[in-house]
């Protein structure tokens, strides 16, 4: 990955008219995108109360519900999370030492564990919804009883609920749950139009170690979706 | 009264800058020029006119809403002509002072709802809360600062856009109709079933403009974060910042701080109307109460958004006004950094019969009077500010003074909800409206209308009629009082508020009929005053002498840059001083406003 050869980008990198220095503008930047993840973070707050509040008031349908996750595909997910989230970091070092092909490498990458993430999730969410493992107004108790008579032993990875009568109302963790991980697969599309974005500049050669502040802060961004998810996991799927 | 600013037809000011001279009005020209701009001074006027529209709007469904109370039956809704003109009976019962029909009565209560639900989501979401910061705000903020601009310019174009879809939602409601939850979309009038399709459509995109107007508030606040931080010239420390910008600053921490969380509560008030998730919905196990701790946990917190930068103002214009250095600058200062903070803290006190421990309404009550201490340590420095002061009640201080007035009355009505006894016999009466009005109106509106006036000449380049801001002040003043002063008697008497027909409180009350009247009669008032402020700036645009660059002898930055400042704001980066040292500065009749000394004398 040798820059040495590759020719300097035409325009230099661009500083706004009310900017005095390249320093103050990479800094404004840099705590604008913090405090733009502080709103993310209490946006995503709203969801984690209510979650609080109904866990500690019907604690028996998070215990009794939670066993309708795939833990094993929610597992691959964090993991390929983690890694999206190295490769994006990776990507920033490549950015800072002008290296065009490792950061278009890194930027591929982190957009090909996105694309992987949201497929699991379809295909988690695809499971649910056609055995009525559904939102509160729409969980269908009829189908979900018949699955359960239908898999008569659990499966590996599954611990199917036994002999005792589901609780009331199990429809309300799975709104939770579809709030939750909907909310955060939205941020996961917006993630990756960010990421292709990085990656068509990437291509034509924009970014260097004069100018690589838009891959910083879409960085930041994306370890952001990381680390909710890293929350969402054991919230919802590991439950005791 | 030492100084009186010159008003007039006086001649065009010796030094003042030609009429073609470069500014940001002038800087470049056509429709585009304007829709797609980037100066923060452009996208402030912007936003004038279209809060000044709104407030225009949600001005005339209170004048609607007033109308109608000013006799106990239905007055101007409980027959409207669409009902006329579908069942004959109808009009013959008018005409023939038969009682009204059941069916019209219906109509106009469901009228009623929808209006005052109009008024109060226009006022708030779309008038008080982005008022100040987006207008004065973002006109004042970098030149105050001594910068260029905003930080994040196309953000704050984004911002404004975002209001204006924000608005259209609503006006949009105005089609559909049938929006009757109030401005708070409490759950369940927000997801009743039973609703018409018209109400269910009003509801949403309501709630969804509400959500984006949400956005837009979060994007002016981080511009406002990152500008305060990032962009101060050297050697304007902290505590060389003018008061406006703190509050400013303290009212952009709120905003990014409890905005989102309005957000999601939004978001999830929508889905429970279209997917029915359950989460506000007890029949699946939800809870309606955790909507209204969601929604107060950001709109008390707004309600700091909405008054925070109006203090702001007022401390510019007590310290400018009374030629004095501010009292207590630090004290105010950081008074409004804790409002900020502490204001996260009592969003209980709206709720205290909603269903709530005593332990938690006992705390919330608690924190609830120490809330009210920094708003007391900036009311007592202004009054310590002009004591001594040679003060000139130029149109700005008396829009300074008709604040602190109503201000006081506000806050100190807040302390008799704050108190939970008293709170359980007023909650839902008209105490509660004239406190909020009181507060909201008396304060922030007052404070933004002192502003305008303050700023004008800075933002048109043109000065208006002295005489008849004053009057407009007056005759402000007056009839806000005339307007909500008798609804504190009326809601400690028991009228409860939200009624259409109070007939029946009459036999046990007849006293309310008269106070109603009175405060529809100082409605009216309010609307002649609010059209001499409209005729009154309107008219200097047309016949206004060119303002200076100082009119009124503030010391702060943006003083230093001619009126209307040219497009870039300072041509050279402008000299920091004390923001409220007004020992430099003296009148100079050939200007017709304030100047520099050339050479630095003594101190007087």
């Amino acid at each position: 990955m040798s820059t040495h050869a590759e020719p300097r980008p035409e325009h230099p990198p661009p500083l706004a008219h009310h900017f005095r220095t390249p320093g103050q503008q990479f800094e404004a930047g840099k705590l604008g995108i913090w405090v733009f993840l502080l709103t993310e973070i209490l946006f995503f707050g709203g969801l984690f109360c209510a979650y609080a509040v109904y866990r500690s008031i019907h604690p028996e349908v998070f215990l009794y519900a939670h066993q309708f996750l795939d833990k094993s595909l929610g597992a691959i997910n964090t993991v390929v999370l983690l890694a999206s989230s190295l490769t994006m970091a990776w990507a920033v070092r490549c950015a800072q030492l002008s290296q065009r092909r490792g950061l278009v490498l890194c930027l591929g990458l982190t957009l090909a564990c996105a694309a992987v993430f949201l497929g699991i999730k379809a295909v988690e969410y695809r499971h649910k919804w056609q055995h009525g493992l559904k939102w509160a107004g729409q969980y269908d108790e009829g189908k979900v009883a018949a699955m359960l008579a239908e898999l008569g032993e659990p499966p590996p990875g599954h611990t199917l609920p036994g002999s005792p009568p589901p609780p009331r109302d199990v429809g309300l963790f799975f709104s939770i749950y579809f709030a939750m991980t909907g909310l955060h697969a939205v941020h996961v599309i917006a993630g990756m139009g960010l990421i292709g974005w990085l990656l068509a500049r990437a291509v034509q050669g924009h970014f260097s170690s004069d100018y690589f502040r838009p891959v910083d802060y879409v960085a930041l961004y994306w370890h952001l979706v990381d680390l909710i998810w890293i929350y969402l996991f054991p919230l919802l799927y590991l439950i005791h | 009264m030492t100084m009186a600013p010159p008003t007039g037809p006086a001649g065009e000011p010796a030094n003042s800058p030609p009429a073609g001279a470069d500014n940001y009005l002038t800087h470049t020209r056509g429709f585009w020029s304007w829709a797609l701009t980037l100066d923060h001074k452009r996208i402030g006027v912007m936003y004038l006119v279209g809060i000044l529209a709104s407030l225009v709007l949600g001005g005339v469904f209170a004048l609607v809403l007033r109308t109608e109370l000013a006799t106990p039956g239905p007055t101007i809704m409980g027959f409207p002509p669409t009902l006329a003109d579908k069942q004959p009976e109808a009009s013959q019962a008018l005409a023939g002072k038969q009682p009204v029909p059941p069916e019209a009565t219906a109509q106009g209560k469901n009228l009623y709802n929808h209006i005052f639900t109009l008024h109060g989501a226009v006022m708030i979401f779309l008038v008080i809360i982005p008022g100040i910061p987006a207008i004065l705000g973002n006109f004042v903020l970098p030149l105050m600062l001594g910068a260029k601009d905003m930080a994040f310019p196309r953000l704050n174009l984004a911002s404004f856009y975002l209001w204006l879809t924000g608005a259209i939602f609503f006006v949009v409601t105005l089609h559909t109709g049938g929006l009757d939850t109030g401005w708070t979309f409490y759950t369940p009038y927000s997801t009743g079933a039973g609703h018409s399709a018209a109400t269910s459509t009003s509801i949403v995109m309501a709630v969804l403009g509400a959500f984006i107007l949400g956005f837009s508030s979060m994007f002016t606040g981080i511009n406002f974060i990152v500008t305060v931080h990032k962009l101060r010239p050297p050697g304007m420390t902290w505590f060389r910042m003018p008061l406006f910008v703190w509050g400013s600053y303290a009212t952009a921490v709120i905003q990014v701080l409890a905005t989102p969380v309005l957000g999601i509560t939004l978001l999830l008030l929508v889905a429970e109307r279209v997917w029915k998730i359950g989460i506000f919905d007890p029949k699946l196990s939800g809870d309606p109460v955790l909507f209204q701790h969601f929604f107060w946990f950001y709109s008390h917190p707004a309600v700091y958004i909405m008054i925070l930068p109006g203090m702001g103002i007022i401390s510019e214009i007590v310290s400018v006004f009374s030629r004095k250095h501010i009292f207590g600058y630090r004290f105010i200062a950081y008074s409004s950094v804790a409002i900020a903070l502490w204001g996260f803290l009592v969003w209980g006190h709206h709720m205290f019969v909603s269903g709530m421990s005593l332990r938690a309404a006992t705390i919330f009550s608690a924190l609830t009077f120490t809330v009210a201490i920094p708003s007391a340590i900036k009311v007592f420095n202004w009054l310590a500010t002009m004591y001594k002061g040679a003060i000139g009640l130029a149109t700005p201080m008396c829009y300074a003074l008709v604040f602190i007035f109503l201000f006081g009355i506000g806050g100190l009505s807040g302390l008799f909800l704050g108190t939970l006894a008293v709170d359980v016999h007023v909650t839902d009466t008209y105490f509660v409206v004239a406190h909020f009005h009181y507060v909201m109106f008396g304060g922030t509106l007052v404070a933004m209308l002192a502003g305008l006036y303050y700023w004008w000449p800075k933002i048109t380049g043109r000065m208006y009629n002295d005489r008849l801001g004053r009057l407009s002040a007056m005759v402000l003043f007056a009839g806000f009082n005339l307007t909500f002063f008798p609804q504190f008697i009326l809601g400690t008497r028991g009228m409860p508020r939200r009624y259409f027909d109070y007939t029946k409180l009459l036999g046990t009350h007849p006293e309310f009929s008269m106070l109603h009247l009175l405060s529809t009669i100082g409605a009216f008032c309010t609307a002649v005053g609010f059209a001499l402020v409209f005729y009154c700036l309107i008219e200097s645009l047309v016949r206004g002498r060119r303002a200076p660059a100082n009119p009124w002898g503030g010391a702060t930055l943006e003083w230093q840059c001619s009126s209307p400042p040219p497009h870039d704001n300072f041509p050279d980066p402008p000299e920091v001083g004390d923001p409220y040292d007004f020992s430099d500065l003296e009148y100079d009749p050939s200007v017709g406003g304030f100047v520099r000394r050339t050479v630095p004398s003594g101190r007087p």
